[in-house]
């Protein structure tokens, strides 16, 4: 295996909101034999100033999070987030198409970047992590796995699942309503599309639902509690653990 | 109740509410993603090579815009030797002035139209109504929003809002006959009324889908033939177009022909798909063929085309062929980061996929254009300053991206849009303060940490982890949803105990 030594991008939602799921991405990645490291400098990739309008601030903060990167010299940066992923791998070239120097380190991250699905699956190439489950798990793709090119890798570790027995859910590919400061600005909108989620969710019967962004794991289970469900809401790499 | 549906307005969230507990226009809207999203995203799988003929024609209007000045006098000259006649509107003004002096120098007095947003954008009807010129609009759907006085709510299904009872009543109302909610009786009552009024119209008003340069051909898509009625029947005929629906060539036209109706409606090809290229001419003229690059750039099917076709006459049709070409802001776009909203051939893609569409409708966005698009060009053609909350009216999710024939960033387009509003000094001002502040934050590495500590330790596993209620600005999410608490400790703080565990690695 070419690679041997990454990063985990942890995202600031996932540091203070789902630990579980860090804990659970290292020790997936430590035992399919890749080593882990975690640069304590990181804070946030900076998406919620990019997509707020905010590119100079947003700027700032990438900055930031590309020192901390290049300065843990990994190979690889796996991050348990696709919307992160998307704005390291996508939009931090394009942040810095007028700073030479920046662009090319820039660039440089985003293509040692990679979502957690995309690297298990395109890099390590690995669709059978070697995990069990017993139930039926359903499952939702997030918005951002579309602007990183990703499109079944989440299904195909899934489906790997030894015992597990997949639910396609309908409307899978449709938006759950989260959309960062979207969900504060028009709470009306956002709760009416995350309870069109909640009740496909819900119509399929699966005791689990997966999905691979802590905003969408936030907002679908913040649904999913609200209506009394028993569905529990988890990131694909907590299933990928068991 | 209906104000929102009857008059553009700038108060996007209260007509998105007024929409959410709307539950006929809900079960209306939820059905756009199994009926016209899904039938365009069943279209694309079924065309081979899809995604080469989407970026060919991304390719065309980036070459056609790179030299618009240039292809817009070549659509004056052909449009011209054909027989008709090309007028200039800067903006929406202009344009319903000339309309109005070809009406009323030829003394109009019923005005047949088939469905165009260029004329909605221009709020053409009004203006006709006001100069006592009666004006029909031939599209059923248009039909009935023009009964109801209603705005088209959707590109391409304006009338989406509706159900067929109120449909019924509508009409019933309209054409003082008591209708049953059937849409095949619907349909055949519009379309016996409808039939006198293009016999006996004086003028018929088309909007074009395509303006073709090397021959002045406009193009009509419609499905009812409507649109075929309109511009043939009465005596004279009035196009307006918005200057990017230029096209260089004729062959560029199927490209676009096979785009445009698998994105609105899913057919491989609208019913009707009229070329006209100027108005009846008694005696034989030539075809305008592009002069210019006769000879050898001769790829065009217009130039396959035996010589004796362009000399034909064309013995029916309208007396007199009028094309207003309108302006109304796009030059300014054309050099702007917003170009590629030139791209857009109005075809209501964006807005089936859109998920909060789905959920508000287009009579929220109160302006002419709906959806994701109109959320673009709302603030680029009327004003970010009216406009501001358009830009936010969406959760970046891409679906729009993805469904756009011409693959339109529009999520980039509204990222831009947020940061424009930032320019506007009375917009948001707390909220770049409180943007500021988070920044700096996540700078210092201490205050992110202080700021990652407090937080676990003080609300860390709080209120059985999940918060019914949220204070100030947050509230509005706990509406719907419980938030999570946060954890009682971050990864950070598991880190020093994860680090040191040992590699058992299986590979």
């Amino acid at each position: 295996m070419c690679i041997v030594k990454v990063a985990l991008m942890i995202t600031c939602l996932g540091d203070i909101f789902r630990p579980e799921v860090g804990v659970a991405t290292v020790r997936l990645l430590r035992r399919l034999g890749v080593q882990v490291e975690f640069p304590d400098g990181q804070t946030c990739c900076g998406q919620p100033f990019f997509n707020s309008g905010y590119p100079k601030l947003a700027q700032d903060v990438a900055r930031h999070t590309i020192d901390v990167f290049e300065r843990a010299a990994v190979d690889a940066v796996v991050v348990p987030s696709g919307s992160c992923a998307a704005m390291v791998k996508v939009e931090y070239p394009e942040l810095f198409h007028e700073d030479a120097a920046w662009h090319k380190r820039a660039t440089d991250l985003a293509t040692r970047t990679h979502e957690l699905s995309d690297f298990l699956v395109n890099v390590l190439g690995r669709e059978d992590v070697g995990a069990n489950y017993r139930g039926k798990v359903t499952y939702h793709y997030a918005c951002h796995l579309r602007a990183l090119g990703l499109k079944d890798e989440a299904v195909r570790l899934i489906r790997a699942i030894r015992g597990i027995e997949y639910v396609p859910l309908d409307g899978l590919e449709d938006c759950c309503g989260f959309g960062g400061s979207f969900a504060v600005r028009f709470p009306e909108i956002s709760g009416a599309i995350v309870n069109d989620k909640a009740q496909a969710i819900m119509r399929t019967g699966a005791d689990v639902v997966v999905t691979t962004d802590a905003g969408c794991l936030m907002n679908i289970a913040g649904r999913l509690h609200r209506l009394g469900s028993g569905v529990r809401a988890m990131h694909l790499v907590e299933l990928l653990q068991t | 109740m209906t104000t929102y549906a009857q008059h553009e307005h700038t108060d996007f969230t209260g007509a998105s509410l007024q929409a959410l507990e709307t539950p006929a226009l809900q079960a209306a809207l939820s059905r756009l993603g199994v009926t016209l999203a899904a039938g365009n995203r069943a279209a694309w799988g079924a065309l081979p090579g899809s995604d080469e003929l989407r970026e060919r024609a991304r390719q065309i209007k980036d070459e056609t815009l790179a030299r618009l000045d240039v292809l817009l006098v070549e659509v004056e000259q052909a449009v011209e030797r054909a027989g008709g006649h090309v007028y200039w509107a800067c903006n929406a003004a202009d344009a319903r002035e000339l309309v109005l002096r070809i009406a009323r120098e030829r003394g109009v007095r019923m005005v047949v139209k088939s469905k165009s947003m260029t004329s909605e954008e221009i709020h053409l009807n009004p203006a006709l109504e006001e100069a006592g010129i009666e004006v029909v609009e031939t599209d059923f759907g248009e039909y009935i929003a023009q009964a109801a006085k209603h705005r088209p709510s959707h590109l391409v299904a304006p009338i989406i809002h509706m159900t067929v009872d109120q449909v019924a009543e509508i009409l019933s109302s309209h054409l003082g006959q008591k209708l049953p909610p059937d849409a095949g009786t619907l349909a055949k009552a519009a379309r016996v009324a409808l039939r006198e009024k293009f016999r006996t119209a004086d003028m018929g008003i088309t909007g074009a889908n395509f303006v073709v340069a090397e021959t002045g051909t406009i193009c009509i898509i419609s499905n009812e033939g409507n649109a075929r009625l309109t511009c043939t029947t009465p005596p004279i005929h009035v196009a307006i177009a918005g200057i990017e629906k230029v096209i260089p060539k004729l062959a560029d036209l199927p490209i676009f022909l096979k785009l445009l109706a698998r994105a609105a409606t899913g057919q491989k090809m609208s019913v009707y798909s009229s070329l006209i290229t100027g108005a009846r001419r008694e005696g034989s003229r030539e075809l305008a063929v592009g002069s210019s690059e006769k000879g050898d750039n001769d790829e065009s099917p217009a130039t396959l085309l035996p010589t004796a076709y362009s000399l034909l006459p064309e013995l029916d049709g309208p007396k007199e062929f009028h094309l207003i070409l309108l302006d109304n802001g796009r030059t300014e776009i054309l050099g702007s980061s917003y170009r590629e909203s030139l791209y857009c051939i109005r075809c209501g893609a964006c807005l089936n996929a859109c998920p909060v569409y789905r959920k508000v409708g287009g009579h929220a966005y109160g302006g002419v254009y709906a959806g994701p698009i109109g959320a673009v060009l709302t603030p680029l053609y009327d004003g970010l300053k009216d406009y501001p909350l358009l830009p936010h009216a969406s959760s970046l999710c891409g679906a729009c991206q993805t469904a756009c024939p011409l693959k339109i960033a529009i999520p980039h387009m509204l990222v831009h849009l947020r940061e424009d509003m930032h320019r506007e000094p009375e917009h948001f001002e707390a909220e770049n303060l409180i943007y500021g502040l988070w920044k700096l934050g996540l700078r210092s590495l201490r205050l992110y940490r202080i700021g990652t500590w407090l937080t676990t330790r003080l609300l860390g596993g709080r209120a059985g982890g999940w918060f019914k209620s949220l204070p100030g600005p947050f509230s509005g999410w706990t509406h719907a949803r419980d938030f999570p608490a946060p954890a009682q400790r971050s990864f950070r703080d598991l880190w020093t105990e994860l680090k040191n565990e040992r590699q058992d690695g299986d590979s």
